[in-house]
């Protein structure tokens, strides 16, 4: 299963997905070297991240703590999440996320 | 300052080491940027609880940080706090020295960088050419809020920094409008209903929108664009700018200590935790080497084996005693049981 990333300068890579992991641990362990400060406990927004709208009704909402979380970051549009927030599974097998401000 | 441990950051490894050390008759100085004690134990998650620390089934990152103050007390640890440790230097007889941004000046035979992903610092705007308004009408703290008197000022942000200064310059500044990304705050609610208050009385305006521009002449701001999320931009003149956006790591002045890093981290002995300069070890999330894992456990291990060596250059004519805690008396004395 696979996940694609595109960093800021565009460039898109296909990146070994695994399940219950969330979307930033995938990214990291793909060798993108995500700021991800807080470690993944929904406590900063280093991880912040646009999902390609044709994702959008596959992953659960997000909940109030990260929309607050999403607060502390710049450049949020409706497409922004915290990819500590997002959990792989099967559904999500070929999900586009695109690297945002502040997260590298 | 003449201290025998110089500790640069009050997160949990470092004060841990304030036990540790102590244990072995060290006194200790420990330096933080933030205002109260605790790193990111304090700054990131002081409600969330911690599961992994041995023998404590679970606490907040609050409530570990309560711990290791108390465990340290017996110590008298001095806390140098809302400052950063901004240059390490070699003094004539061989000790170090540590200068902080606001001027105090330590000597130790030892130090012990303790500091983490680094220093908290406010998170800024990424907007291009605003840097030359930092400090004259773009702020990211309140030093004096005489600087505000009079001013038209526009706030940034959705948390309790952005709401409690909108609230608290209100008599100050001659008009204040809070500028946040949605209709919604993550402030304390009292907090939010004071802000909502004022803004329907109109002594305050609120508008829900992202900075996407500052505008001005050399260092003086003129007007900021807001874009909301669906309409059109617009300008909003005003002299100041303050922005909240919480804070995030940055690695600092560390970095230029002389302290060889790699990749952002500095390497240790994994027998003793120190760097490649004598008597400045590295312990905690901002050290490598194999196998290491960032983990608060792990910081405490590095603290217990970085005293036994740090003993050796602030007691050199001393021998190291290793004694239990359990059961030595001297140890009880220390820790006044």
């Amino acid at each position: 299963m696979k996940i694609y990333c595109t960093d800021m300068d565009g460039q898109t890579q296909e990146l070994e997905a695994t399940e219950e992991w969330s979307v930033m641990e995938i990214i990291r362990e793909g060798g993108i070297n995500m700021l991800a400060q807080c470690g993944g406990s929904c406590a900063c927004a280093t991880c912040h991240v646009y999902v390609d709208p044709a994702w959008k009704d596959k992953i659960p909402a997000p909940s109030e703590e990260e929309l607050g979380m999403l607060d502390g970051a710049f450049e949020v549009t409706e497409d922004s999440r915290l990819a500590c927030q997002i959990f792989f599974t099967k559904e999500l097998d070929g999900l586009k996320v695109t690297l945002a401000a502040g997260s590298i | 300052m003449k201290t025998d441990v110089i500790i640069i950051g009050a997160g949990p490894a470092g004060l841990f080491s304030v036990f540790e050390l102590g244990l072995y008759d060290m006194k200790c100085h420990v330096i933080d940027i933030l205002d109260r004690p605790g790193g990111q134990c304090a700054e990131l998650y002081p409600e969330k609880p911690i599961y992994d620390i041995p023998a404590v089934v679970s606490c907040t990152g609050a409530e570990l940080i309560e711990r290791l103050l108390e465990q340290g007390k017996p110590f008298s640890p001095s806390f140098h706090l809302g400052q950063m440790a901004q240059s390490l230097e070699r003094t004539e007889n061989g000790h170090w020295r540590i200068t902080t941004d606001v001027g105090n000046v330590f000597e130790a035979p030892v130090v012990v960088i303790a500091a983490g992903g680094g220093s908290f610092v406010p998170k800024k705007l990424p907007l291009k050419d605003i840097e030359r308004f930092e400090g004259s009408s773009l702020f990211y703290a309140v030093r004096k809020m005489e600087d505000f008197k009079g001013k038209k000022l526009v706030i940034a942000g959705g948390g309790d920094s952005a709401l409690d200064w909108a609230i608290n310059l209100q008599n100050i500044a001659s008009h204040i409008t809070l500028i946040h990304r949605r209709d919604e705050f993550r402030a304390a609610p009292d907090s939010v209903g004071k802000m909502r208050a004022l803004v329907d009385e109109g002594k305050m305006d609120l508008k829900i929108g992202a900075i996407t521009e500052i505008k001005g002449q050399d260092r003086q701001i003129e007007a900021v664009t807001i874009k909301p999320q669906t309409e059109d931009s617009y300008d909003l003149p005003c002299d100041h700018v303050l922005a909240f956006y919480g804070l995030t790591m940055k690695l600092g002045p560390v970095a230029d200590f002389g302290v060889k890093f790699e990749n952002g981290l500095i390497p240790v002995d994994t027998a003793t935790f120190e760097t490649d300069l004598a008597g400045v070890f590295a312990i905690g999330d901002i050290n490598i080497y194999p196998g290491k894992m960032k983990l608060i456990l792990s910081g405490f291990h590095e603290a217990a084996l970085m005293a036994k060596k740090a003993f050796t250059y602030v007691h050199p004519d001393k021998r190291y005693r290793f004694q239990y805690t359990t059961s030595s008396s001297n140890l009880h004395d220390k820790l006044g049981n």
